[in-house]
């Protein structure tokens, strides 16, 4: 039993090393992945201290938003890039438009009250969006518009280290379109103006607002940023599987990801994406079949779990200190 | 009185007249409540077999005036493949008194067994549930057909046997591998895996899938790749369809050698697009609308605006057809009940009886409008499964295709097992009443 634990797993990776990077290359798309969608919930914590139940239903309700436009376009005769693109376009619109409703509707009559009806306030958003969006889209899985957005399929295979890598092209796009975005977020906020704002708000929402900065317009920024965040990772996530409303349940593999990073930390997010990812298809692929497979969904957890251990504020969170 | 004061008048005279408008209705009228999931993870699967149940149903109220001139009181509730739901829609719709429910999961399924009885409300699992429910001696109240899981894997197994150009015996030294949702409808064929692994020489590796990771399988795929199964056989669900065959694609695993329980649909292999063509999957029933039933369906629901499929080419596909067929049960169990007891509004008990005596013969699916739609019913006292023959299907990159002849399962496996699993399931939950409904079917 030792054996199988403690060395067996090594002996494979040195025997197989091809599949040593099939499994690490695995990892670090699902981990980008990870870092993507938990980034849509550090972008809502940091601005309004809210944990955003609704960013899993917003991923769904993006990804479907953008293939019934697709779908009204071919109806009507226009299909192709240029419709592709301008649902993506009309999609990013609607986006803008849910962030204002819920500053509008939800977060600005709540404003001041505790923390625990902000996020009450997100589990009545999750179930209007996912009714809105089973009325106007039914519950049919819908496939990905993916080459239609110029995202590229078929796969790149590279004979190393004595066997054959597969690198998905769609995998490679998803990694990339990732990364972009989250430096792009990264330095938006913390190079612009805006991004200086959204800090101050984090801070001291009292404090914020005393030098003039406007709470509801910073909120509809980032309920929109997260919304593009949710849209861009339903495309990817879309094109892996389906469009379908179980793309709510990819939601849940961020929860890891922000015990691990911090709910505040967006290097905390991406760092954490990735070492929950790596660390879970090393998990399952090595040491799995030992407990009867089926163990990354909680895997993911022991990892994060483990970490804390060690550094309890998370990996990039301040360590607080309270007088009492 | 002002206005507000009438409307609270009009309100509340309203909340307390309900009840017995809907007892009024009660009393000419027969209840069937339709448990489905119209939304979340599962949504993909549930909502094309949600809208076959509703439209055979409807249609039965729009042409017929309903079953033997009792209209059907038709209610969805929405479950979400959620267990904890499933028993809240349970509780919900039992003061209606249904006569039949239809869980839709096997996770629901499963704590409705010992209640059935009590409630006196028959359960149908078509093709999913336990087992061992099969066995009308130690579970009056459920019912599971046309084949149980169990028979489902003996039938893959046959066919792989096939492709190797022979027996059972050809499945001795196999690696088999058995990808599958890991939940109680996935955990079902463990203990017949663990049997006849043992029993015929095939290993059987498990690569489980959680719930959570249905839409990322690369991990459980990488295994594949290393482990290099012969075969690989998928009991899945929802989005996890669709993915496993994306990954088997992604994978190169050879299309050929992947073969699914029944509950693919059509979406499950388009995505993958044409890397999936020679995927296969167990059915029992044809697909399309070709049968004057559907083209009935057609006029009298869908383009009447009763349906809610969301366009005319869903209606006979795979998961539409298998609501189809789940209906036609309950319509036909209900139409026996009413035979056998001379009552024209009949009770969960009736259906009971009805569903034991259920024989849908050719001749009876010809004018249903489904002739050559599939096989022959016959349930019994005893057999509440029947055991029926599939035969498997293959993608072709637009359909399914039936590529193979009508599959018996390996019932000299199956029923001994199913036996000792039925007297296990008493035994662990004793005391468990001995059957004592009469038995009026020949």
């Amino acid at each position: 039993m030792l054996y199988n634990i403690f060395i067996d797993p090594f002996v494979q990776m040195v025997q197989m090393p091809d599949l040593l990077v099939q499994t690490l290359w695995e990892g670090l798309v699902s981990g980008v992945l990870y870092a993507l969608i938990a980034l849509g919930f550090v972008l809502i914590f940091k601005a309004s201290g809210v944990f955003n139940f609704a960013q899993g239903i917003m991923v769904v309700f993006s990804a479907l938003t953008l293939v019934g436009f697709y779908e009204k376009f071919s109806a009507a005769g226009f299909s192709g890039h240029a419709a592709a693109f301008v649902a993506l376009i009309l999609t990013a619109g609607v986006m803008f438009v849910l962030a204002m409703l819920v500053e509008r509707v939800v977060l600005r009559p709540l404003v001041n009250q505790p923390d625990i009806i902000l996020f009450m306030a997100t589990f009545g958003i999750t179930y209007v969006l996912i009714g809105l969006g089973e009325m106007v889209f039914g519950g049919d899985p819908k496939q990905m518009i993916t080459s239609e957005l110029f995202l590229p399929s078929g796969s790149v295979d590279v004979e190393m280290l004595g066997g054959l890598v597969s690198f998905q092209k769609i995998d490679i796009a998803a990694a990339i379109i990732a990364s972009a975005m989250i430096v792009g977020l990264a330095l938006f906020f913390q190079k612009t103006r805006i991004g200086r704002a959204l800090r101050a708000v984090a801070d001291s929402h009292k404090a914020a607002l005393s030098v003039g900065i406007s709470l509801n317009q910073i909120w509809v920024i980032v309920w929109f940023a997260a919304g593009l965040v949710a849209l861009v990772t339903g495309i990817m996530w879309g094109a892996r599987s389906d469009v379908s409303f179980a793309l709510e349940i990819v939601a849940l593999k961020a929860l890891p990801v922000l015990v691990l990073g911090g709910l505040t930390s967006v290097p905390g997010a991406i760092v954490g994406g990735l070492i929950i990812g790596i660390g879970e298809k090393l998990g399952e692929f090595y040491w799995g079949p030992l407990l009867g497979g089926g163990i990354e969904s909680w895997f993911a957890y022991a990892i994060a779990l483990l970490f804390l251990l060690y550094r309890p504020q998370g990996l990039f969170g301040d360590k607080i200190i309270e007088r009492i | 009185m002002s206005l507000k004061n009438w409307l609270y008048a009009l309100s509340a005279t309203a909340v307390l007249t309900l009840p017995a408008v809907h007892d009024a209705q009660a009393e000419d009228s027969i209840y069937v409540p339709l448990f489905t999931y119209r939304t979340g993870p599962f949504a993909g699967s549930g909502t094309p077999i949600a809208n076959g149940m509703h439209d055979y149903l409807t249609l039965l109220n729009e042409r017929d005036g309903g079953i033997g001139g009792v209209k059907l009181i038709v209610e969805e509730c929405e479950t979400g493949y959620d267990t904890k739901k499933g028993l809240e829609c349970y509780e919900s719709v039992k003061p209606k008194k249904p006569v039949i429910v239809n869980p839709w999961s096997t996770g629901i399924t499963l704590p409705l067994i010992p209640k059935a009885a009590v409630d006196k409300i028959p359960v149908l699992s078509m093709a999913y549930g336990l087992s061992a429910s099969a066995k009308g001696d130690t579970f009056p109240w459920i019912f599971n057909p046309p084949a149980t899981y169990w028979d489902g894997f003996t039938q893959i197994l046959q066919y792989i046997a096939t492709q190797e150009g022979g027996g059972i015996e050809k499945l001795k030294g196999k690696k088999i591998g058995y990808i599958y949702l890991d939940a109680s409808f996935g955990r079902e064929p463990l203990p017949l895996i663990e049997q006849l692994s043992k029993e015929l020489g095939f290993e059987a590796k498990l690569y489980p899938v959680a719930a959570a990771d249905m839409q990322n399988q690369s991990s459980q795929w990488l295994s594949v790749r290393r482990d290099k199964p012969d075969y690989m056989i998928l009991y899945g669900w929802g989005a996890l369809n669709a993915t496993a065959v994306k990954e088997a694609v992604k994978t190169n695993y050879p299309m050929e050698k992947f073969i699914s329980i029944w509950w693919p649909s059509e979406d499950d292999a388009k995505g993958a697009g044409d890397g999936a063509k020679g995927f296969k999957t167990l059915n029992w029933h044809a697909v399309g609308a070709d049968f004057p039933l559907l083209a009935d369906i057609q006029k009298h629901v869908v383009d009447a605006g009763k349906s809610q499929v969301s366009g005319k080419d869903k209606v006979g596909q795979v998961l539409y057809n298998r609501g189809i067929y789940n209906s036609m049960l309950i319509a036909e169990a209900i139409r026996r009940a009413q035979e056998i007891t001379g009552n024209k509004v009949v009770t969960g008990e009736d259906v009971r009886r009805g569903l034991e005596g259920l024989n849908i013969d050719d001749a009876r699916l010809k004018e249903i409008g489904l002739e050559g739609f599939t096989g022959a019913v016959k349930l019994s006292c005893t057999d509440h499964n029947g055991h029926f023959s599939t035969f498997v299907q293959s993608w072709n990159g637009t359909t399914y295709e039936k590529v193979s002849d009508y599959i018996a399962p390996l019932s000299d496996k199956v029923g001994p097992l199913l036996d000792a699993d039925a007297k296990a399931y008493a035994e662990k939950n004793a005391p468990w009443p001995a059957r004592s409904e009469a038995c009026d079917a020949s």
